[in-house]
């Protein structure tokens, strides 16, 4: 491809960062513009309509639909309670009276001439959305929810599961390619953003959370271990609203893979911050991927290259497919023929030579990931 | 097309396809002897982040294309439009599933009747059913409304009652929309589309309920009556609703339609309308599949009758993982010619997912792609089998027999002993680096009875040549034939199951100018013959007594089969049953044999 871009996952210092925090339905915004936010300030709050029952008046009454809106014994915006009375029929020239009750709390909103049906809405259910990241407004979304503004040291991860939630940084992990072991782990980690290097198995993921750590931050996990800890095998990558107990967020991949030595120092760097962090992905339409976020008062920003800026000699990459999968290197050269793969596949390759031994490998470029910063 | 210049002076189109992960742009340029496709470019799609513009992509296609051909199509970031000397083009169409493509949930009052034919109506018009409501679908009134909240489809069909029927149950329907109020997908700012396509007595009622809430259109019933289904009115406002609410939604496309000659279609109402042309043209049966990174498509023509389904979480790279998640471990691996650790094996498929567009680098993992690939299909499949039990859109008769054998198994219109043609396309088929590897994984995935033969689309053409066709058919036709249909051969593949080695089909070739060929395969073998690249070949094959190739036991067979890139492929594996041993070793050593013998790889894997 002629403007091919590969688009790299960002670890920078700082950067100047604004996130949405919208509510599902219209509400009331509790903040101004400008206002200094706590990640835990709630900014915005509204009520969701709740559940709907519908209730078979006709049948139950033995009534034709049509008389069904007269047999109400009270209008349409009432509020009932569980078992109320809420319309009768007599039948047997008025002798035998036959009473609906509401099966539920809630309010009458419909009933239907043509159905017999009526429906019923449960009170709403509270809704309310925190800041996320320390920071400030930006802008107020009238009735909907603010832009929060924030310098920040900033990570993107690969992938995630759980939704949101801040802690201070913990290094638990003896370095970027060790694994983490539940001996690291102590009560003490209670509430904290958990660093681990390469690997975190299983077991050590649920001391984790028996300790109420609030995320683990690491390399890699393995897809057996997911499918435990999600109860299924995770067929398409839309994550962020399980309910886990703890969000964890892979910097790297699957299985067993050392942490990228810069993600690595940047998070050492702030060992005992405040870091926001965000598991949800959607790998699809709207391409969103985990986060952490470390405000900061101070710092230069740096350049993002992203975008079409692709590939040059001398861009720091990781290779992301097998045989050398999970490795660092940089470009050292990008042919502009087409190269034949093993596979017989004729495709378009970058030279590499990588970090750790300085050998030199041929990458098809598909196979190659900034990293950006 | 501009309105000066008339289909037979057009000299050049450019036609593009907004995929979810590629948006490929082709040029067609009138040649002496006809159209033909000049060269073809691809680019990023770029409706999401950081870009989110449709137009970054198609401009970056183009300019590839640009690039390759060696001259100018675009004035700055504008289509030069007629083609003046030798800039710009005549002709300008797109097709799109970016985005997700067209997300819609359809409702009908029974399951297996109206829900079955809204299903079809929505899946034919190139939508993705993300699920059916009925009323006898199993989930009580809240379920429904709780399930219209959570999906926020693009669009809703409801459908209902025969003309004259019932009326109340389909207010019903109306009601539980109402107490839902579903959001559309793309943005809060527009009401989202509802088709109503029920009985006509009740569509004051639901016109009463729905059009204040949504932005609501009112056509004629699919289901006038129990033996009628009437889909094109319901098909058509679909195409229209989605040019209308949903691509004006999404980034970009605004703009993008304002560049385009023709409507900008859903790419799988694209690949359908070839598809279809292809049977009537050749007058045989005919199934097509597009495995692409997110869905597989199936199409099929059988007796006539147009029919195709979508698998929306069955794919190459962001569906990886679901084909794990339904084909389990184990049918993934039985295609997998060595042993695998599983824990690896699943990771690595999670790493295709969370990175979709890497390739196979090594031949092993080329090896496992092609597994998962042949899952993906096979369960494609399965789903189309089971809704391919149609009508013919337009207002066709269905006897009172035909709708109880619909509600039965659903799959009385795939007859694969009839089956003439199976082409394949997306990425895994059309770029298999070798076209055997194309054609053993569609054997494998659809296991085709009798004669079959094979073709791929070169380079996945399909859906920009079907939306051409609605403009430019003879353009359309002529590079469908001479650059995109690319002949593999054939298949012979005899119903019955024998022991290994036990005489089972004796296949002779007979080429013009060749010496006719005769070979004796024996069951449990595969075997490849050769066949001419191009023209056609008389075949005859003679079925032992067990063996059946559409004639009935030990009854021979004649065919003319087009010669291909592969050959004759000879499957005398066994079908109903085929069967792969259980014992690894055992089924590793048969993989390996097979693979030898059709040379599927470089070297032994």
């Amino acid at each position: 491809m002629a403007h091919a871009y590969t688009p790299g996952l960002r670890v920078t210092e700082w950067a100047r960062l604004t996130r949405e925090r919208r509510l599902p339905l219209k509400g009331h915004v509790l903040v101004g513009q400008g206002d200094a936010l706590e990640a835990d300030t709630i900014v915005a709050r509204c009520e969701l309509p709740g559940n709907v029952q519908t209730v078979n008046l006709a049948a139950r009454l033995s009534l034709d639909p049509v008389k069904v809106p007269a047999a109400l014994l009270k209008p349409l915006g009432t509020q009932v309670a569980k078992d109320e009375p809420i319309a009768d029929s007599r039948s047997l020239f008025g002798l035998v009276r036959t009473v609906a009750t509401a099966p539920a709390k809630g309010t009458l909103e419909s009933v239907s001439s043509v159905t017999g049906q009526l429906i019923l809405r449960e009170p709403p259910i509270p809704v309310e959305v925190n800041a996320f990241v320390r920071g400030a407004v930006a802008e107020v979304l009238p009735d909907e929810g603010v832009l929060v503004e924030t310098r920040a040291a900033f990570l993107q991860g690969i992938f995630g599961v759980g939704g949101e939630t801040f802690g201070p940084i913990a290094i638990v992990a003896r370095g970027p390619d060790a694994a983490l072991e539940a001996a690291d782990l102590t009560a003490a980690h209670r509430g904290q953003v958990v660093v681990a290097g390469a690997y975190v198995p299983y077991a050590v993921l649920m001391r984790a959370r028996e300790l109420g750590v609030a995320a683990v931050v690491v390399g890699g996990f393995d897809d057996r271990d997911l499918r435990q800890l999600l109860g299924r095998d995770l067929g398409v990558a839309i994550t962020g609203s399980e309910e886990l107990g703890l969000t964890l967020v892979l910097t790297e991949g699957f299985g067993h893979i050392r942490m990228a030595e810069r993600t690595w120092r940047l998070l050492a760097a702030h060992q005992g911050e405040q870091a926001s962090v965000s598991g949800a992905t959607q790998i699809r339409a709207g391409v969103m991927r985990p986060e952490i976020l470390i405000p900061r008062a101070e710092g230069a920003e740096q350049r993002h290259p992203g975008g079409e800026s692709g590939l040059e000699v001398g861009s720091p990459l990781r290779i992301i497919r097998e045989p050398y999968f999970g490795r660092l290197g940089q470009v050292i050269e990008l042919p502009p023929e087409l190269q034949v793969l093993e596979t017989e596949a004729a495709v378009r390759v970058v030279v590499v030579e990588f970090d750790d031994d300085h050998a030199r490998a041929i990458i098809p470029r598909a196979n190659v990931e900034l990293i950006a910063e | 097309m501009s309105a000066e210049i008339r289909p037979q002076d057009v000299r050049s189109i450019l036609a593009t396809d907004c995929g979810s992960t590629t948006t490929k742009a082709i040029l067609i340029e009138r040649r002496e002897d006809g159209y033909r496709l000049v060269v073809r470019g691809e680019a990023p799609t770029t409706v999401e982040a950081p870009f989110e513009d449709v137009t970054r992509g198609v401009l970056n296609a183009v300019r590839e294309v640009e690039e390759l051909a060696g001259r100018r199509i675009l004035d700055g970031e504008r289509i030069v439009s007629p083609q003046r000397g030798d800039e710009g083009v005549d002709l300008y169409v797109s097709t799109s599933s970016a985005g997700g493509g067209l997300q819609m949930m359809v409702s009908g009052l029974v399951l297996q009747m109206t829900g079955e034919s809204a299903q079809r109506a929505a899946l034919g018009a190139g939508a993705i059913v993300m699920d059916v409501i009925a009323l006898n679908d199993g989930r009580r009134p809240h379920e429904k409304i709780r399930l219209l909240r959570q999906l926020r489809p693009d669009m809703i069909l409801l459908s209902g009652g025969t003309d004259g029927g019932d009326v109340k149950r389909v207010v019903e329907m109306a009601e539980i929309l109402v107490a839902a109020d579903p959001r559309a997908r793309l943005g809060a700012g527009y009401d989202l589309p509802v088709i109503y396509a029920g009985n006509r007595d009740a569509a004051d009622l639901v016109t009463e309920r729905l059009a204040k809430r949504t932005a609501l259109s009112v056509v004629p019933n699919l289901r006038p009556s129990l033996e009628r289904e009437n889909l094109r009115p319901a098909r058509d406002a679909i195409h229209e609703l989605f040019m209308e609410h949903v691509m004006a939604h999404a980034p970009g496309y605004k703009t993008l339609m304002t560049w385009t000659d023709a409507p900008i279609m859903p790419t799988p109402g694209a690949v359908g309308i070839i598809i279809e042309k292809v049977a009537k043209r050749d007058g045989i049966a005919v199934v097509g599949v597009d495995i692409g990174g997110a869905t597989t498509d199936v199409f099929s023509v059988f007796a006539g009758v147009f029919n195709r389904t979508v698998s929306a979480n069955l794919g190459m790279s962001y569906s990886v993982s679901n084909v794990l998640a339904e084909a389990g471990i184990d049918n993934i691996l039985r295609w997998v010619p060595f042993e695998v650790d599983e824990v690896e094996l699943r990771n690595r498929i999670k790493n295709k997912m969370i990175r979709p567009t890497t390739i196979p680098q090594t031949l092993e993992d080329l090896v496992i792609e092609q597994a998962i690939a042949r899952e993906a299909l096979r369960l494609a499949f399965e789903q189309h089998k089971s809704l391919a039990v149609g009508l013919k859109g337009i207002q066709s008769e269905r006897t009172i027999s035909d709708i109880m054998s619909q509600t039965e198994t659903g799959s009385s219109l795939v007859d694969l002993l009839q089956l003439g043609l199976l082409v394949g396309s997306g990425g895994v088929l059309s770029h298999a680096p070798r076209r055997v590897q194309a054609a053993l994984m569609m054997v494998d995935a659809f296991l085709p009875e009798g004669v079959t033969e094979l073709a791929v689309d070169s380079i996945f053409m399909a859906p920009q040549l079907g939306v051409l066709s609605t403009v430019h058919e003879e353009a359309a036709t002529q590079v469908f034939e001479r650059d995109c249909l690319i002949r593999l051969g054939a298949v012979v593949a005899p119903i019955g199951a024998g022991k290994p080695g036990q005489p089972c089909v004796t296949v002779g070739i007979a080429a013009p100018g060749q010496e006719p060929v005769t070979r004796a395969v024996p069951a449990g073998e595969l075997v490849l013959l050769p066949l001419p690249r191009e023209g056609s070949v008389r075949l005859t094959a003679t079925p032992e007594r067990g063996f059946d190739l559409g004639a009935g036991r030990g009854n021979v067979i004649e065919a003319e089969v087009h010669g291909g890139a592969v050959g004759l492929i000879v499957d005398a594996r066994g079908r109903r049953p085929f069967g792969l041993p259980e014992d690894a070793a055992r089924r590793i050593a048969l993989l390996r044999r097979w693979n030898a013998a059709l040379g599927l790889y470089a070297r032994e894997i």
